[in-house]
Parts: structure tokens; sequence; C-alpha cells
């Protein structure tokens, strides 16, 4: 057996170690890559950046652990972005998983030093709003009457008591929306109820298997930015000029793609290379 | 190397060794954390489900609205807790639970058709809006850009692609490959993205494996 029909026929299991090594070893080194920013995220931190302080964002977490890697980063560089700026900020989910994770991104952002010291509170400067069953019927709901949509937060306490509610009814009120999606219910039912129909400012992270999917909202406005994946995530810490977990994780992204692409160059070359012998055998 | 003291990090980092033995082959070990995980997610779905939907959505409310018939009779109050929509919502979900007794079970269609045909009716205008005719718009208009003539081409094409009462022979044959082209790019767009979003969940369990559990990186 020749060398190209060896490699065509290779245990996948060689591959599944190369790609191991090449995920695995440059986490131990601190190197930052380069990340060209794309107008789809600048869209999104423009659109954050010219809200006065005090202006009310809205964050929907529509996702669960299982896309944290992706969609986590993204989640605590838009929440620094928001609280830097000065911005009131409403958390919700449409996944039950979701307000847990606002959750855990609002810990590690509000213990960061120049957080810290603006001292935000709770029902003030920002507020979670929970779960509540209905996947797009909520936003739905919410582009009349988020008091009818979610009468309680996510500890119990009645909207009519938190200070940063009042006066907040619809998406009249609110001035940017920020949808963190990896599947249904997601960015889509944001763009067709929220964006299409209440008119409200979207910008949506998505995960990168569904992100090519909201490029047509681009086109027609429907979207004022998106983050796809990781990268997304990474452009964003860049654009806010706050390096974290997206940006660490781009060596191992691009020496994994790179250990990819060799396979897939090397696969293709084996392929053509024994083709002529498959078809006389 | 700071292994973490944390039972629960521990736990989370055999388990996922427990799902990646599954790469070197299919074994016990890979069952019962592929088992485990199933139940724990129907477990935690029937949880959530049962609490934010049935007992805080319908027992609540109809709770109440039986509570203030009792105490004021037909009142306003009443009324609002008392809505037909959560006693309507809660003979459809009794309905679909007769799927469990064979001779009745047919009932069950019942609520199907209902949640088949209001979605049907509610998807349908918002589709045809946001999905349909803004877009349209804007692959179309304003015809001038290049950009605009490429979606244009390359929408066109691919529905030719689609077309199969004519055979793909000639011009027809010439636009319905260009539309393959397309097809095939769009698809390695898409690929590309899926390999990326792969390797974002690789190096989110490494960072977990190395980082939270074993503390070999800080």
């Amino acid at each position: 057996m020749g060398f190209f029909e060896r490699l065509i026929k290779i245990d996948r299991r060689i591959i599944f170690t190369f790609i191991a090594f090449a995920v695995a070893l440059p986490l131990f080194f601190n190197v930052s890559m380069h990340v060209e920013t794309t107008p789809e995220v600048v869209g999104i931190f423009s659109a954050v950046d010219s809200l006065s302080p005090g202006s009310k964002v809205l964050i929907s977490f529509d996702y669960d652990p299982g896309s944290m890697p992706e969609l986590q980063p993204m989640a605590e560089s838009f929440l620094r972005h928001c609280f830097s700026r000065g911005l009131k900020v409403i958390l919700m989910g449409l996944w039950p998983q979701g307000p847990l994770q606002a959750n855990w991104a609002l810990d590690i952002i509000l213990n960061e030093p120049d957080i810290k010291e603006k001292n935000l509170q709770y029902g003030v400067d920002y507020v979670n709003l929970g779960y509540t069953a209905g996947n797009e019927v909520v936003i739905q709901r919410m582009g009349s009457d988020i008091h009818a949509a979610f009468p309680v937060d996510y500890y119990g306490t009645s909207l009519d008591e938190i200070p940063l509610m009042r006066g907040v009814r619809n998406f009249d009120n609110i001035d940017f929306v920020y949808n963190l999606s990896a599947g249904y219910p997601g960015t889509m039912e944001w763009v067709q109820f929220a964006a299409d129909r209440f008119h409200a400012v979207l910008g949506a992270g998505n995960t990168a298997v569904q992100a090519p999917l909201m490029y047509p909202y681009l086109g027609k406005k429907q979207l004022v930015g998106i983050l796809g994946g990781m990268k997304g995530a990474a452009e964003y810490e860049v654009l806010s000029k706050r390096p974290a977990r997206g940006v660490r994780y781009m060596f191992s992204q691009g020496i994994s793609h790179a250990v990819v692409i060799f396979f897939v160059i090397l696969g293709n070359v084996a392929y053509f290379a024994t083709r002529k012998k498959r078809k006389e055998s | 190397m700071h292994p973490s003291p944390d039972l629960g990090i521990w736990i989370g980092g055999l388990l996922t060794l427990g799902i990646f033995s599954f790469l070197y082959g299919d074994n016990p070990y890979y069952k019962f954390c592929e088992a485990l995980f199933v139940g724990v997610s129907a477990g935690h779905w029937f949880v959530t489900l049962f609490w934010t939907v049935f007992v805080a959505k319908m027992i609540r409310n109809v709770g109440i609205g039986l509570n203030t018939f009792i105490t004021e009779g037909f009142s306003a109050g009443f009324a609002d807790y008392m809505h037909w929509s959560y006693i309507f919502g809660g003979i459809l979900g009794f309905l679909m639970l007769l799927r469990l007794f064979p001779k009745i079970g047919w009932i069950s269609r019942w609520s199907l058709a209902f949640v088949v045909g209001t979605t049907a009716g509610y998807y349908f205008i918002n589709y045809l809006v946001s999905n349909g005719v803004m877009q349209i718009q804007k692959t179309i208009l304003p015809f001038t850009s290049v950009g605009n003539i490429i979606l244009v081409v390359g929408t066109f094409c691919g529905l030719i692609y689609f077309f199969f009462s004519k055979e793909h022979k000639g011009a027809f044959g010439g636009l319905a490959r260009i539309g393959i082209w397309f097809l095939m790019i769009t698809f390695g767009a898409s690929f590309g993205y899926t390999v990326m979003s792969r390797m974002s969940l690789l190096i989110g369990r490494m960072d977990y494996l190395l980082g939270n559990w074993l503390g070999l990186i800080g």
C-alpha cells in the first residue's frame, strides 16, 4: 500500500489527536493574535457607543451552557461596555437557562475594579427579569406590555416595585435591544417581532453555526450589527479596548483552523492521487 | 498545577472526559455520561416547564380566581384570574395526555391540530414580511449596486437549479450550473462557520479541563 492509500485510510483518532493538541497547546501561551474588526461588529459597538448615559438596553440571553464558549465572552464584553457607558441594563431570557447565564456574566463584570467603583445597584442600574415561557409570543407581548410578560423579576419582586422598570412599558421605552442566540427562539424571532413589528433597534450575537443565516437581516437594517461566533466576541473586545477571553481563545482558534485546512488539503491530494487507481480496480 | 478543590468542577471534568472517550470508541463510561446528560436534561426541562408554565400560569391564576369567586362571587378580580385562555390551555394539555390511553388516544390530535394551525397562521405574516417582502426589496433595489446584481443573479440561478420540471440543458442548464456554484459557495461559508463553532466549543472544554479543573493554565 502506497503513502496516499495509507493516508486515505488514516485512523480518524490520529486526526482527533492533532486537533486536541492544536486546541490545547496554544492555551498555555499568552499570545494575542491580531483581530481585524468587521463592519457588522462595528455596527453594534457604534450603536451602543452613541447612546447617552441612562439609556435603557435590553439583553436577551437565549442560550444555555452548551454555547457558553462562544456567547458568554460576547455577553461579558457587551455588559462591560454598557456599564462603562453608564447605560441601564435589563436582562432576560427566552431560554430557561438564559437568566443564569446573565447572572454568571454579571458576577464577573460587576467585580471588575473599574465597574465595581461605580457601585451599581440592582433594580436601579440593572435588573434580571428572568425567564418566561412562550418563545416569540413573549416578544410580542413585550411589544405591548413588558409588565404583563414579566409580572415579577428573577427574584420574584414585582416589576412595579423596581425603580428601573417604572416607566418601561414596551419597546418604545427601550433604546437598544441585544439578543444573544444559539437557536430557537432567538435572533430570527427578535427580528420578526421586536424589530420589524415594533421597530426596536436590534443587534445580535450568534453562535457561528447560525450567524450566516442572520446576515440577510443586515441589508435591510433589521439588525444594526451581528457578532458571529468567537471571532465576533474577540472583535468586540478589541473595539472596547479590553481584550479578554474572546481574544485569548483566538490563538487556539487560528492554530486549530490551520490544522483542519492542512488535513483538508492532504485528504484532497490523497483522494486525487489515488482516484485513477481506484477506477482501474 | 493547582487542581480545583470544588467537587462540582471535578464532576464536570470527569463527565467531560467521559463524553470525549467516545472519540476513541464506544464504551460503558461514555454510555453512562450520555445517559446521565439525557436524564438530567429531561428532568431539568420537566421541572422548569412544570413550575414556570403549569403552576405559574395556570394553577396559580385559576386558584386565585376560584378563591376570589368563593369570597367575592362574580367580581372583576375573578374575571381577571379565571381567564378563559387558562382553562382552554389546560383542557388542550389534558387532551394531549390522552395519548397514554390507546382507545381514546386519537383525541390528542385535536390539541396538535390547534397548535399546528395557530402556529402556521401566526408565522405566516411574519415570515412573509421579514423573510419575504423586506428581503426581496433589499435584494432587488437599488439594482445599480454590484452586490445587489450578484444577489439577484445568485437567487435567480439558485431557484432555477431547484426547478425540476424542465431538463437542465442548454441555456437553462447553464443557469442551473451557475446556481450550483452559488449554492456551493454558500455551503462553504456555512461549513467554515460551523468548523469555527465546533472548535470554539472544544476550546471552551479544553479551557475548563486544563484551567478550571486542573489549574494548569491561568
